[in-house]
């Protein structure tokens, strides 16, 4: 056992073994790339950059367009995060500033397993719960009082942008809230003595000493929950209405990138048709790898290495 | 003036408390409904048929989705042979070798990857396998499974290796053992709980996946017998189920429903209360 040659062959051996291993990011996302590339080459030199500003979606006339894709996804990513933003991080707060400290556990449970319920099951209680009382009790009642404004008018058929935006925002609360709440908890603990020993109450506290010094990190939770809220898929899918057009009427039925991936990729009889599917999902990981790298560059300078990474 | 002031600023503080606890009592209440509504329209479906047997065509009501429950714990299976290992030595690296920089970029990469969304995996695997194939399997529902778990579980290995002193470290090396021995008979050792907690974070995470099989592992109606053939998983069918017009397949997507989030939450429950005491940061 102790001969050193041995041990030291091994150690290089395994030290290599993992290296390559921990390397295999680098080649997934190399992967990933690529093959979208690749795959979108017959669309991308048909359509060039017209296939982004175009909102023809014809697949029998072989014409494309992704902009009524991008525009829903827009908008139903919006919609989500203006309802689950200020919810994550009030409850973020309450958890870690104002709650009592027996329900801080119990609470935090409740929102992991949130975390954890498949975006299919919402999408399930979407379609048979959730787009019926929408479209039964909530949007007659934004009509009636806010009709006025064109994002409001329009027939209601149910299944909408708006309901997507609502199922959107169910799944990016919890990666929202329990990333704000590791961020909020790395705050040292003498910002908060300091605040107390002015006489602060506890929620001057946590406005004062807290959020403020917090802000950088909370903004990189948001941005968090946005690159989820852009990829959202099955969820989504269930309760949008999957129909390529823009409207001003949130009651309007719309669609997603990942949504006419999901719906259409194994249907897609020509070559061009999944050539431009493969497009929609390169536009789909540019923008979520995009906007994951921000979140991330935003909560690794915030805390250094001790926020722990969410999924 | 003070005093007034002074109540106004206690005033705000307990509206702000009572505030902050409607939103936490907001944010899951969507997980409240959708486990009463599972309950409600799953349980009554919930049977021995529907564990036992195949789906029946339409127009036949009863049947079960016993393939599709067979299905998903195979390809999860088939996902940790890919994503255990290359997971665990990734994260042994990126926590017992360090190079600041590389392992920085490592981090910050499959952070990123972690973001992507898992429908284009199912992209990637549909031109990787199933083309050349010709054909959706098995094997491609496993594999895009397996590579979203990679990620997952080399950053959670990382940080449960983290947590374990550095004197265990130091003492074996005192004793003359080799370093990868330390790594594997100490370091490993000490940390499996952790490991496999988060090993089964993320099978309960890919078991309820299901845009990366659409167009993978397909889905099937009766038995697969190879790798070469399209499979059934529970996802799959809930998905399928729930868009048709069918009541009866209303019915059962909501039974599959109920089964799929008793196994993931029973999952994740068991594990984070066990592991709660050691490997974990959480108060």
């Amino acid at each position: 056992m102790g001969n050193p040659a041995t041990s030291h062959l091994g150690d290089r051996l395994f030290k290599g073994l993992t290296l390559v291993m921990a390397l295999s990011v680098f080649v997934l996302i190399i992967l990933i790339g690529f093959e979208l590339a690749h795959g979108s080459s017959t669309a991308i030199r048909q359509f060039g950059w017209r296939f982004l500003i175009s909102s023809d979606w014809d697949p029998v006339n072989e014409k494309f367009g992704a902009l009524p894709f991008i525009f829903g996804t827009l908008v139903s990513s919006a919609i989500g995060l203006l309802i689950a933003v200020p919810l994550s991080i009030a409850t973020a707060v309450y958890l870690t500033e104002l709650a009592p400290l027996w329900l801080r556990q119990p609470l935090t449970m409740f929102i992991e397993l949130l975390a954890a319920v498949p975006s299919v099951i919402l999408g399930l209680w979407g379609i048979f719960v959730m787009v019926p009382w929408l479209s039964g009790h909530l949007f007659p009642l934004l009509q009636k009082y806010l009709g006025f404004l064109p994002l409001f008018q329009g027939p209601i058929y149910g299944p909408s942008i708006f309901a997507g935006g609502i199922i959107v925002a169910i799944m990016v609360l919890p990666i929202i809230t329990s990333v704000s709440r590791e961020i909020l908890r790395s705050v040292p603990g003498l910002q908060r003595e300091a605040a107390y020993a002015l006489g602060a109450t506890r929620w001057e506290v946590t406005r004062i000493a807290v959020l403020s010094y917090a802000k950088k990190g909370l903004f990189g939770a948001v941005i968090l929950g946005l690159g989820r809220a852009l990829g959202e898929t099955m969820a989504v899918t269930m309760v949008i209405g999957n129909s390529p057009q823009i409207v001003k009427s949130l009651f309007a039925p719309g669609y997603t990138l990942a949504s006419v991936v999901a719906n259409e990729f194994s249907e897609a009889t020509t070559d061009t048709y999944l050539s431009a599917l493969f497009e929609i999902g390169l536009v789909l990981l540019g923008v979520t790898v995009l906007v994951n790298a921000l979140a991330q560059l935003l909560l690794k300078t915030f805390a250094g290495p001790g926020v722990k990474p969410q999924h | 003036m003070t005093v007034s002031n002074h109540h106004w600023r206690k005033a705000r503080n307990v509206f702000m408390q009572a505030f902050t606890f409607v939103c936490a009592i907001l944010v899951i209440l969507p997980l409240l409904l959708v486990f009463f509504y599972l309950l409600k329209q799953g349980a009554g479906s919930v049977n021995w048929a529907f564990f036992t047997e195949l789906p029946k065509p339409v127009g036949e009501v009863g049947g079960g989705m016993a393939n599709a429950i067979l299905g998903t714990f195979i390809l999860i299976s088939l996902a940790s042979c890919l994503g255990v290992p290359v997971g665990v030595l990734g994260g042994v690296f990126l926590s017992e070798y360090s190079h600041r920089r590389l392992n920085w970029w490592i981090r910050f990469t499959a952070d990123i990857i972690n973001g992507v969304p898992s429908i284009t995996w199912g992209m990637v695997v549909y031109a990787l396998i199933v083309l050349p194939m010709k054909g959706f399997s098995v094997l491609a529902g496993g594999v895009v499974l397996g590579l979203i778990m990679i990620p997952l579980i080399m950053r959670t290995t990382e940080e449960v290796l983290q947590l374990v002193p550095n004197g265990y470290r130091e003492a074996a090396l005192a004793l003359g053992i080799a370093q990868w021995r330390v790594i594997v008979q100490i370091v490993l050792r000490t940390a499996l709980k952790g490991i496999v907690t988060g090993v089964m974070l993320a099978l309960a995470r890919v078991a309820g996946e299901t845009a990366p099989l659409l167009f993978t592992a397909f889905g099937n109606a009766y038995w697969t017998h190879r790798l070469t053939e399209p499979i059934a998983a529970l996802p799959l069918q809930i998905f399928n189920y729930a868009i048709s017009p069918y009541d009866d397949w209303h019915r059962q997507a909501w039974a599959g429903a109920l089964v799929l989030i008793l196994l993931i939450s029973g999952i994740n429950i068991c594990v984070r209360t066990l592991t709660r005491d050691r490997f974990s940061k959480r108060a």
